[in-house]
């Protein structure tokens, strides 16, 4: 399954990052290149096979539906690279 | 260099209980050789007043008699793991300026067991690369480089060249394909990656979360012995971590190999294979049979499609897991004139040519139309690894096989930049562990004939890690290997 360079471009949106025009050629030959090599797997027939999706097969825990951590807002935010009024700030999304 | 800083962790412990020293002339020196090892690049970020602050507990501790299980003992930290008020980068542009208002359950362990935290190591950029040339802080050098720089190996390369550099007593890593091991094979030392779910992941940037585990990189066997002891443990905040009791993990390093059986899978031996490590293999081999073990070949025949197996899946779940980095909420964040500019300008800018590859192909094999080709297909491919291992420990105790098929190689190999393929291969011994979830330990075997080191590597079934640093006990005893 090779892909084009239409493919390259719709794949870095959904990752959102950019890729330049004049590199979108050698980033499709370089994804063929590792798409090719992971065709190996289509040797072996896994039609009946559990895909295995965890190794340690135990259900999650269930617990007591209580706050386990909180009223650590001042904390939270002193990461954010903009914040007002106690809340994370983004450029405008609604005109 | 002083000689206190030779040490390893038990003789220090040893000593410090001792008063042979103290707990801050043992953090001096080691800021000491941290100031004349920088040319090594091993950490991002250096902390020597809080070390020096911790040290002072730790002689008080001794004073007072209520010294813990690693009091004074000085670490490194792979800056994967995040530290409460401590820069945690992952070696990321994206999260240089990331301080963490939380401790990782890992790091949160050792610093209740009394250690000491030196600073952070470098690593590859999120952990993603076998030779630490990914990170936005620049190369780690291999110590045992002679004429050009080498590569410690990836990705917890500052954590191996750290160790093997005396620039720390010890350090923490993480381990995905490969990356506790392989780096502790290239330097010379020994690490642990544990059972999937024995070290909680909680507070450990994320890479590949199915995949993923902490342990230890050590001097010597017992070293990673007393440390996976305080890093193990289960944690109510990992939902994949398990409730299964920590033996202690010392009190194996005495017992005996006699009538255990160690499987050598036939797959790993593939035409071609370089005759040193051939060679190694089967002194390892015989050094366990003279102490009256039992040799028996094994099959792991989904071995060489581990590979591609782990390059579908890591970046699936490394795509997904980073999504979070949107410059939102923290870390670098690029301008942009509407969200998506931001998002877009944040990621592009953000993240290293190699994160950026592995979000895509991640991207890709879970997209719409491809997800059942790809990603579906490594998911079963996975259940038939995890199976061939299963069955393998109905004829064995333990595998024994190398754990890299080269030694350090030089920083910016040509071949290895131009394909990236070439450099995934070097994971080729590695990635199916990670894949079944066992455990595996690496330690030195002895050199090249251009004077680099071999490792070996031993895995164990689910939660046995005893066994494995019994049997590497015994190999490290009789290769006497001769350290940095």
């Amino acid at each position: 399954m090779a892909i084009d360079n239409l493919t390259v471009k719709r794949i870095a949106f959904l990752s959102r990052l950019k890729i330049e025009d004049e590199k979108i050629e050698a980033t499709k030959e370089e994804f063929n290149k590792i798409l090719n090599w992971i065709e190996e797997l289509n040797e072996i027939d896994t039609n009946s096979v559990e895909p295995l999706i965890s190794v340690n097969d135990a259900t999650l825990r269930m617990r007591e539906d209580v706050v386990t951590s909180g009223n650590c807002l001042k904390d939270i935010l002193k990461n954010a690279p903009s914040a007002e009024y106690d809340y994370f700030a983004v450029p405008k999304v609604v005109e | 260099m002083t000689e206190i800083t030779t040490f390893s962790v038990a003789e220090t412990l040893k000593a410090l209980k001792n008063k042979e020293f103290s707990a801050v002339e043992l953090t001096k020196a080691y800021l000491h050789n941290m100031e004349n090892g920088r040319q090594y690049n091993a950490y991002i970020t250096e902390c020597a007043d809080v070390a020096l602050k911790q040290a002072e507990e730790a002689d008080k501790r001794y004073i007072n008699g209520t010294n813990r299980a690693l009091e004074g003992i000085p670490l490194g930290i792979k800056d994967l793991f995040c530290t409460k008020d401590i820069r945690t980068t992952a070696a990321s542009h994206i999260l240089d300026n990331f301080v963490p208002p939380y401790e990782s359950t890992v790091t949160q362990h050792l610093l209740d067991d009394g250690a000491v935290f030196l600073g952070k190591l470098n690593l590859d950029e999120f952990a993603m690369g076998g030779s630490n040339e990914t990170s936005y802080f620049g190369p780690v050098i291999n110590p045992w480089s002679k004429d050009k720089p080498l590569v410690p190996g990836g990705s917890s390369g500052g954590s191996a060249a750290a160790v093997a550099a005396h620039l720390c007593a010890a350090a923490t890593g993480t381990d995905t394909g490969g990356s506790i091991r392989e780096p502790a094979a290239f330097c010379g030392i020994t690490g642990i990656k544990p059972t999937y779910g024995r070290c909680s992941r909680y507070g450990i940037v994320a890479f590949a979360s199915s995949l993923d585990q902490a342990g230890p990189i050590a001097q010597d066997v017992r070293d990673c012995a007393i440390l996976l002891k305080s890093m193990a443990g289960f944690d109510e905040k990992d939902s994949t971590s398990c409730n299964i009791t920590v033996p202690d993990y010392e009190s194996f390093l005495n017992r005996e190999v006699k009538g255990l059986t160690i499987g050598l899978p036939k797959e790993y031996r593939p035409e071609g294979l370089n005759p040193e490590v051939a060679a190694y293999w089967d002194k390892a081999a015989e050094y366990l049979k003279a102490r009256g073990a039992n040799i028996k070949e094994i099959s792991l025949p989904h071995t060489k499609y581990a590979l591609a197996t782990y390059y579908v899946l890591a970046p699936a779940e490394a795509s997904s897991n980073l999504a979070r980095y949107d410059g939102i909420r923290y870390g670098f964040r690029a301008d942009g004139q509407h969200l998506d500019d931001l998002y877009i300008n944040t990621r592009t800018q953000g993240f290293g040519a190699e994160v950026r590859r592995r979000i895509m192909i991640g991207t890709y094999v879970l997209s719409a139309g491809y997800y059942d080709a790809y990603f579906l297909k490594a998911q079963k491919m996975r259940r038939l690894i995890h199976n061939d291992f299963m069955n393998a420990f109905k004829e064995c105790d333990v595998i024994l096989t190398p754990t890299s098929p080269i030694t350090a190689f030089p920083i910016g190999d040509e071949s290895m930049l131009q394909n990236p393929i070439n450099m995934y291969l070097n994971d080729v011994f590695t990635v199916s562990v990670n894949l079944a979830g066992l455990p595996a330990l690496s330690l030195p075997i002895g050199l090249s004939a251009t004077g680099l080191p071999y490792g070996m590597q031993l895995i164990g079934k689910p939660f046995d890690e005893g066994t494995l640093f019994n049997v590497a006990a015994k190999i490290e005893t009789d290769a006497k290997f001769e350290r940095k």
